[in-house]
Order: C-alpha cells, then structure tokens, then sequence
C-alpha cells in the first residue's frame, strides 16, 4: 500500500495527492508517469508525475476529475492509501538528457494548459534547479481553474498566465499568447506543450508556422504501461509508436493529432459522455472527445 | 474396459460454455483418475519422462495414482514441478510427455496432463502443500518477473535454501498465468492464486509494482540492494502489428490488450472497472494459442467470432485442443486467408477487413510450406473489431538499460539452455524473455535451469 502523506483540492475537479512510493521517488525524472489503482478491483490510471521528493519517498500526483476512477480517487484524504502506485514509467524528458550549458543558451517556452500544468511543473522546476531560466505560458478556462500559478512563478523565468474568458491574466487561449510574445520580439528555440490533446494540436500548427521545434507530452489509454498491451500506439510521422515506452514525449509536429483524438473516444460509452459532461460541469473541455 | 482408450474427460458443453468463463474441461474424479493410471504400463525406460521439460517422475506418480496415493503422487510431481495444477491444463501434452508414451503406438497414450491435474487438484482442496527449506543458506537471489519462469527458478531455489525475492511490474503476480491465458482454461481464483500461495509457502517474497529497468536496475539490485545472483524471466514483450493501412482504427486490439483487459483487469465481467469492447463480427488475426484465446473470449462476450490465418489447419500452432474446442464452440476459421487493409467508417471505427486468398507454395525456413497470395481474390469479411494475435517482440527494458547483458539478432537475451547462464556474472535468464513467444512449460523448464545455474554459481562462489 502506497499512504497518501497530503490530499488537497487543487480547484474545481482538479486534486493534487502527495503519496509515499520510495522507489519511485529515488529513480523518476521529469517527464516520466506513473499508473495508479485505488483498490483491488479498481482501473489502472496513467498519471504524470508532477513533483517528487528523494528524500521523503514522496511522488506528487495532480488529477482532475474525468469518471468513475478518478471520481472516487478525488475522496482519498490524507492517511488513506492506493492499492497501486507503480513507476516511473515512460522516458524522462529530452531535456534532462542534454548538456546543461548548451540548455543555458536556449530559449525555451512551456505551453501548459489545465491540468498539463501538473506535469510542465517538475520540468521547469528541474531546469531552474540547473540554472536555467524558462518561460512559461500557463492557459486556463477561468480564473478559478487555474493551478500551480505560485510554484511556477517561483521556478519559471517569465510567466504569461492567460485564461479563455479574460477573468484573469491575459485574455483568450495560450495560441494567442504564443503569436503576441512572439510579435512582442522574443524568439524561442524550443516548446514543450502539455495539456489538451486539442490545445497541443493547435499549438503544434501555430510553432510550425513560427518554425519553432515542438515537444509535446501524450496521455493516451492505456492497460499495462510497460510495452505489452499496445492501446496507446500513436502515429509519429511514418511510423506507429507506443507512447508507454517510446513516449509520452513527442515531436508534436509529426504526432498525428486527429488519429490520436479519434482513439481516445474507444471507450466513451453515450452515458458516459453524458456523465461527464454533467460532472466537470463547465471545467468541461473536451476530455469525453466528443465536444472538440 | 478397452485398455487401448482413455478414460474420457468430462467437459462443459459446448453450447452451454460458449456463453460463460467457467472452466472447459471438468477434470477426472478419484475413480476416474485410477482407472486411467491403470493403463499406465509402467516402463522401465520411460519415454514419458523424456518428454517432459522439466522431468517429473511421470511412472512413479501415476503408480500412486493407481494405488490411491494421492498425497504421495504429489509429492513426487513436487519434486519436479512447482505448479502442477497449471502444467496438467495448459502443457501441449500431446507433444511432449503424452506424445513419447508407449501406449500411444497402438492405442491413446495415457492422459497424464489429466492425471496431473487431478493430483494437484487434489492437494488443493485437502490443503497439502509443497516442503520448503528447512535451513536457510543466507544468499540473497532476485527474480524478475512472477510468471512461470521466474516462479518455478523462485521456488525451487527457496527449495535449496535461499532467500528469493521476486519483482514484478504488474500489479499481481502470475505473468502470463494471470494476464494471458483466460479464466475458462485456467482459473485465477482457484488455481493460479493457490499455486502462488504455494510458492509463497516456501518462503518466497513478492514485490508486485516494481518494473526492474525502470525503477531499480539489475546493476542496482546486485550492488546496492544486496542479490547475490538475478534471475531475468520478464516474459515476451510487445505486441506485433502488420503494418496494414487502418490498423490505428478503432476497434483494432493487440490480442495482448484485449486478454489483459479481460483476464487480468477482469472486465468480462459486467461489474469490472475496466472496459472492453463488446464487438459484434469479431475477426482475430493469427493461429496461435493466443489467437485461440483471444477469440474465444470474443465468442464468449457475445460476438460471432472469425479466425483469419494465412496457411491451412495442419500449420495451425495452437494447441490441437485448443482448435477442437473453438471449432466446438462455433468459431468460424478463414484459413488461407491474409488480411491486406482494415477498412473504417467516416468516425474512424473499424467496418470490415479485407482479405486476400493464399495457397501453399514450396516450403520455407521454418519447414512449412510458404503461403502465396491468389491474384484476384481479394474480399471483405464484415466486421466490427480485429484482433491481431501475431506474436511479440522483445520489451528491450531491461537488456537496454543492463550494462553486459547480450541481446542476439532478435533482440532476446542470450543465455545457455542447461544452466540459464548469460553473458553478465550473476545473471541468469530464461523463458520468452530469452526464446521469444513459447509455451509456459518450456519457461518452467527454463525456469528450473536457472536454479539450478545460479545454485551452482553460489556454491562455487
């Protein structure tokens, strides 16, 4: 059993959980996931890793309400414990893997959206803690949906906070942010995106007009998490990749974002769509991949 | 009694079987089970044993049988093999100890798998279990992976005196027992779990949620956590696809997927958290015995349910059982036929297969004759789902991340057939992980062969 050290809700729908899981915490890297199960019977759920700790044995999780599973995952309190928590799996991000004084010289952007705010975090964080300094755009519905705004501010180098309806920040979707910083002068040599499937999509069209390589960050099903089941394959240019194994991280502008949209829909029953769309009420954002 | 036929087993029927996951084969009762063992001739020269991977004392048990020595039946299998109850319903008996019996030259060959699983069944229900160790040596062993490789190299080094700890990735123990092969041909609750219970017995330990190349390395496990030896049965790996066009469509399941799903996950079952698609015209791609399982699972959820295999029945490499039972529960077989595109609907879901006609031309590597597209043949079967049940390759998780440890042309780690030895000191492996996709009784056997290396290393060390 893997004890739940601290539970909180984050906003609307959206918890952050800090859980014990040793080895995990001692070997993950930014960028990797890890599947979780709340009971014995219950779903095994992909989530990724938003913070960790080496020395505490702790992993940070931040989810957001999307059904059943994660529904009853969202009563867990403190004390409480999951069934499961097993990883880190997938590959850390590329970034990791990169001398750090060429990082220094690069601009890079992060484009996070929703709750792809949890897993953009430990990236910006991991490049502070080697000095280096990124921006970050931070994209929310509204206002009281956004989350995570003072610990990116505390590790970003410049934060760009925009929100659909304009009740905070910058007004309108984090596309429009990107085109303005960029009409604004800045110039990046490097995006990670991370959020809705739709978001991604549309950020990778806009970096490919601005010539900007782009990293993105899928969450597709998935059962074992390991490279046996082969639900999550995604096509990458020409070829079809696992994103458990050769993922989650992509080169966006060659992910095939419609094919991938259209395989998160293959367990989305019409009760289930409907269930929802009444629960996340108007967090509501494409999640049933019925309403892109 | 005709002393040149088998006692017949008793089966669910098929009609009735077709509709639910109990088990198939009912297995022999008490007299049943003697009245097979007489048949047993009991050679000098047993051919039988030879046959067997992992070379129980097939004569000896069967002459317990005979006498009604249940307990003492046991515990000659025990000697030889950890999961009895296993071997006696999913070994290709008829190919091994079966295939070699005297018996079988005029008449059937006893039915020893059934005899097996009759003994083992037995212990069970009158809560004998298998003897452990009654000294311990001290020495720290790791097993990678809870299937049947690394059960049966885990308990019978317990067995010897070690202190054996197995990883496993998933959440429950078992591999391939538990996440592959379906509830109507081996029952987890009953069956797997109780064999589990019994290597647990023996003072194994298992640490499930732990994916070794990821979160601890072998170098790490040797090194820092204190293993003497490691033992690699991780198991196949990653599912084949053909690279046809609409293979992304949905509806398209790895054959890996969708028996995870059911088996491990247990979404046959209406309650089950875990979803699964409930296809209407299901065509599995594919002859082995996985395809067998997969479509009878299929067939199971309510689905008329099509084999498509590219050569005939005689190349078929499932199980004969295993094809008799489908055909029994009404799987159609499309033999000779070669899918060439997965055709979609305007949503992306899958709405038919097509297909080419083959014929078998002249022979080719692996002996069997090569089959070859008809020109002009190309039809549609009308379904809703595809199976593609093509094999696996290597997970390269651990050999990538194992300083040392060689990998041949296929990528499978290599490691010698006596002993499990590999080209890095204190690593042993076997099973799929080292031959590729077989049979759960050669991976006990390749299982019993590490013990036995990495007993021998330790002694000598």
């Amino acid at each position: 059993m893997y004890k739940i050290r601290k539970a909180e809700e984050l906003t609307t729908n959206i918890y952050l959980m800090v859980v014990e899981a040793d080895r995990v915490a001692k070997s993950c890297k930014p960028g990797q996931f890890v599947i979780v199960r709340t009971d014995e019977d219950a779903e095994r759920i992909p989530l990724t890793i938003c913070d960790y700790d080496r020395e505490e044995g702790t992993v940070t999780i931040v989810f957001q309400i999307v059904g059943g599973g994660t529904q009853f995952m969202s009563t867990l309190k403190e004390g409480d414990a999951f069934h499961d928590f097993v990883g880190p799996l997938g590959c850390p991000s590329e970034l990791t893997n990169e001398d750090i004084e060429s990082l220094k010289k690069k601009n890079i952007l992060f484009v996070a959206g929703g709750v792809g705010t949890a897993p953009v975090y430990p990236q910006v964080k991991w490049l502070h803690e080697q000095g280096v300094a990124a921006d970050v755009i931070v994209g929310a519905k509204t206002k009281d949906l956004l989350i995570l705004e003072k610990e990116m501010e505390s590790v970003a180098g410049n934060l760009y906070v925009t929100t659909d309806d304009g009740s905070y920040g910058r007004s309108g979707m984090v596309t429009n942010t990107i085109q303005d910083l960029v009409n604004e002068g800045k110039k990046y040599d490097l995006c990670v995106a991370i959020g809705p499937m739709i978001m991604m999509k549309f950020v990778c069209k806009l970096t490919e007009e601005l010539n900007i390589p782009t990293i993105v960050s899928l969450n597709p099903i998935m059962v074992d998490g390991t490279g046996m089941c082969g639900a999550c394959r995604v096509t990458v240019g020409d070829e079809v990749k696992f994103a458990c194994v050769d993922g989650p991280e992509f080169d966006g502008h060659l992910v095939n974002f419609d094919e991938a949209m259209k395989r998160q829909q293959i367990y989305k029953t019409a009760e289930g769509r409907a269930f929802l769309k009444e629960k996340e009420g108007n967090t509501h954002h494409g999640g049933c991949g019925h309403c892109n | 009694m005709d002393v040149l036929k088998r006692v017949p087993v008793r089966e669910q029927d098929a009609k009735e079987r077709a509709a639910n996951f109990k088990e198939v084969c009912l297995g022999y009762n008490k007299e049943e089970a003697m009245c097979e063992a007489e048949r047993c001739i009991n050679c000098k020269n047993a051919q039988c044993v030879k046959g067997c991977p992992v070379s129980i004392n097939i004569p000896g048990f069967v002459e317990q049988v005979k006498l009604g020595n249940m307990e003492e039946a046991y515990k000659i299998i025990s000697e030889s093999s950890a999961l009895p109850a296993i071997c006696g319903r999913v070994c290709p008996q008829e190919s091994q100890c079966e295939g070699k019996c005297i018996r079988g030259i005029k008449g059937e060959p006893i039915s020893i798998g059934k005899l097996e699983r009759f003994v083992a069944d037995w212990a069970r229900e009158n809560g004998i279990k298998p003897q452990g160790a009654e000294t311990k040596n001290g020495k720290k062993v790791a097993v990678i992976g809870s299937g049947p490789a690394g059960l049966t190299c885990a308990g019978d080094l317990a067995k010897m005196g070690y202190d054996v700890t197995i990883f496993e990735a998933l959440h429950e123990a078992g591999g391939v027992l538990v996440y592959g092969i379906p509830e109507f041909r081996l029952p987890k609750e009953d069956v797997v779990k109780k064999e589990i219970e019994n290597v647990k017995a023996l003072g194994v330990k298992i640490e499930t949620n732990v994916v070794v190349g990821k979160a601890v390395t072998i170098d790490e496990l040797l090194n820092e956590e204190g293993f003497d030896a490691v033992f690699i049965g991780s198991g196949a790996g990653l599912p084949k696809f053909m690279g046809i066009p609409g293979e992304q469509s949905n509806g398209v399941f790895s054959a890996n997927e969708y028996l995870t799903r059911s088996n491990l996950m247990k979404a046959f079952d209406e309650d089950s958290n875990t979803p699964i698609m409930h296809g209407k015209r299901v065509a599995v791609v594919g002859g082995g015995n996985v395809a067998m399982d997969a479509a009878r699972t299929a067939l199971r959820l309510g689905a008329e349910t099509h084999i498509v295999y590219r050569r005939s029945e005689e190349e078929l490499p499932a199980r004969v059982e295993e094809v008799h039972h489908a055909k029994e529960e009404g799987i159609i077989f499309g033999l000779l036929t070669n899918p060439v595109e997965i055709l979609a609907d305007e949503n992306g879901w899958v709405c038919g297969i097509k297909c080419v006609r083959m014929e078998l031309g002249e022979p080719d590597a692996s002996g069997r004759r090569r089959p070859v597209v008809v020109e002009g043949s190309e039809f549609v079967i009308d379904v809703d789902m595809v199976i593609m049940s093509l094999g696996t390759s290597p997970n390269p998780l651990i050999s990538s991340t194992t300083e040392g440890l060689e990998v041949n042309k296929w990528k499978c780690i290599v490691a010698d057939e006596e002993f499990g030895k590999t080209t890095k000191e204190g690593v042993y492996a076997g099973g799929d992980a080292v031959t590729g996709a077989a049979t759960v009784i050669l991976a006990m056997g390749a299982g019993k062969a590490g013990a036995k290396g990495i007993d021998e290393y330790l002694s000598n060390k």
